[in-house]
């Protein structure tokens, strides 16, 4: 439980943090220190498969888009200041709404009551179930996924078109 | 280290040297403490090992680069205080010596605890590749279920201390390799980890010691069932092989720290030994990657035929490693470094889709698994068509109307 307790804190306080700093790229990689953290958390709780992979595509991948963006849509003269901005109630509202849309799906849910022996549960018994009784999520996300990379070509696309002219 | 479920005592006394020797140094402890010793043991041996070799590839490389060039190569340093030189062995440790004893500078300008953290956070998750990578029969740090996994996690992460370095020396040409280096990442990751899914594949396994476990046997009685043997493991290979060299920045594909045109780009404002571990990282990338390829390509620890089997099997992995090492840099003498735009399009345009097409060509060969002999040779020729096909046509395509380039001087 301690472990548990610590690898909450370094998370939510590297979230915070990051969140509360004005400089960009530091915020960006203190968010990745908090994608480390919940990698950690998945670890705790026996969830190898499910740590590397968020280690895999958050630390590996999805951070080199966001600093990608940060680098690409700011004049790169080092370190950098941020303007304070008057979306922050926007923004809180937002936040909030997404908070308040997870919290309700999580209390929804049904959970087994039981808190027997965790099911040992292998990479195979995992992708089993996600191309099985799962396929359907599976299928939508990825269609998501694609239509976002589509859209990502045609805002590229248009964008070099007004370069060109 | 944990010895895999294999009985221990089936094989040689050599093949169990290390753990014997292991065993006379932590046996007497009792049991938590003992698996302490031992995990310790094994990363303090880890560290040794490929620190030493790293050291010696150094001096490898600059010898074989010299030998390539027509020159003799660094000769002077020899054995320190004597007057034998042994052909510039001492030339690591004098390395070493001046790089410990330089000044560490931080630029004015700079953010001194990124531009600290970065090459520490380099050379620990290069460390980390380490911990699945099978060596021997009986040698393997950690067994894990998704030990693939693992290796590209732990790996995954190395491009964004790079970034750290070039953005916090707050220097124009480190930021550009920064910029250079999260392009080639997002470029290179995925033709990597494209070759390494139809190994999964096949073998069934996400695990080290289960792929290395699925190349068993012989086929003839004497070829051994290593996957580069097959027409979708030879090509998944050459795709493995192009993506590590850029995962790990080696020429031709060093562009992040291409010194004739960033002055060493991300390394430009590091001195001492902070660029000494930027180096080692740089060295224990590429041996992590070809110890992995070694692992999922190669056979890993397997002898090449059947009647080698005695020598020990981490002799066997060592072997290929250094072949593949030797490969690594043969290739770094040999080619000239790409332009960033010919590095994303040789990534976009030509291996992920070669690789996507080769995955398609390891389902049909686990699917066609079960034919009679007497359609295997069709099976064969029908999965070399698919490999060399889409590779010729597509080679041919995009080099359609490129000629070799003229120059004209004013």
């Amino acid at each position: 439980m301690t472990a548990l307790a610590a690898i909450a804190l370094l998370t939510l306080a590297a979230a915070a943090i990051a969140l509360a700093l004005r400089d960009l790229i530091h915020s960006a990689l203190l968010l990745i220190a908090s994608w480390v953290g919940i990698a950690a958390f998945y670890l705790w709780a026996g969830a190898e498969f499910v740590a590397f992979a968020q280690v895999l595509i958050y630390v590996g991948a999805i951070s080199m888009v966001v600093l990608f963006a940060v680098l690409l849509t700011r004049p790169p003269t080092g370190p950098a200041t941020r303007e304070p901005s008057g979306r922050a109630v926007p923004g809180f509202l937002a936040g909030g709404a997404v908070l308040g849309l997870l919290a309700g799906a999580v209390l929804s849910s049904p959970l087994p009551a039981g808190t027997g022996a965790a099911p040992a549960f292998g990479v195979r018994e995992l992708g089993l179930k996600l191309l099985g009784p799962h396929a359907g999520a599976l299928l939508a996300t990825a269609a998501l996924l694609t239509v976002a990379l589509l859209g990502a070509v045609v805002l590229a696309a248009a964008r070099g078109k007004e370069d060109a002219s | 280290m944990n010895p895999p479920a294999a009985d221990p005592l089936a094989a040689g006394l050599l093949e169990r040297l290390p753990l014997l020797a292991r065993d006379a140094l932590t046996g007497a402890l009792p049991e938590p403490w003992r698996w302490w010793a031992n995990s310790l043991l094994a990363i303090l041996a880890i560290i040794f090992v490929f620190s030493s070799l790293f050291a010696l590839l150094t001096l490898t490389e600059r010898k074989v680069l010299a030998r390539v060039q027509n020159r003799p190569g660094p000769n002077r340093a020899g054995l320190p205080l004597t007057r034998f030189r042994l052909g510039g062995l001492g030339q690591p440790l004098a390395d070493g010596i001046k790089m410990l004893t330089k000044e560490d500078i931080v630029p004015r300008g700079a953010d001194p605890v990124l531009h600290f953290l970065a090459p520490v956070v380099l050379l620990a998750l290069s460390l980390l590749t380490f911990a699945v990578i099978p060596y021997g029969r009986l040698l393997v740090p950690v067994e894990l279920e998704a030990g693939v996994l693992y290796f590209f996690a732990a790996g995954a992460a190395t491009e964004l201390a790079l970034f750290m370095a070039g953005w916090a020396s707050r220097n124009k040409y480190s930021l550009l390799a920064a910029m250079r280096a999260l392009a080639q990442l997002i470029s290179y990751e995925l033709p990597l980890l494209l070759a390494v899914v139809p190994v999964v594949l096949l073998a069934g396994s996400l695990s080290t010691t289960g792929i290395v476990a699925a190349q068993a046997g012989w086929d003839l009685g004497f070829v051994p069932r290593w996957f580069i043997l097959t027409p979708w493991g030879l090509a998944s290979f050459l795709i493995f092989l192009t993506a590590a060299l850029a995962e790990s920045n080696r020429s031709p594909f060093d562009l992040p720290e291409a010194e004739s045109e960033l002055i060493a780009g991300h390394l430009t404002e590091y001195s001492g030994f902070k660029y000494a571990l930027f180096f080692m990282a740089e060295y224990l990338g590429m041996t992590a990657l070809a110890g992995l390829g070694v692992t999922l390509f190669l056979g890993g620890w397997r002898a090449p035929l059947p009647f080698l089997d005695f020598v020990p099997s981490y002799a066997w992995f060592g072997l290929k490693l250094l072949a593949l090492l030797f490969v690594f840099i043969w290739i770094r003498a040999t080619f000239p470094r790409l332009r960033i735009d010919q590095l994303t399009r040789l990534a976009w345009k030509f291996l992920v889709p070669l690789a996507l097409l080769n995955l398609g060509t390891a389902a049909l060969w686990a699917l066609t698994a079960g034919w009679s002999p007497a359609l295997q040779p069709l099976r064969w020729l029908g999965a070399a068509a698919l490999v060399a096909g889409p590779f010729v046509l597509l080679g041919r395509g995009l080099t359609a109307g490129l000629r070799p380039r003229t120059y004209r001087f004013a």
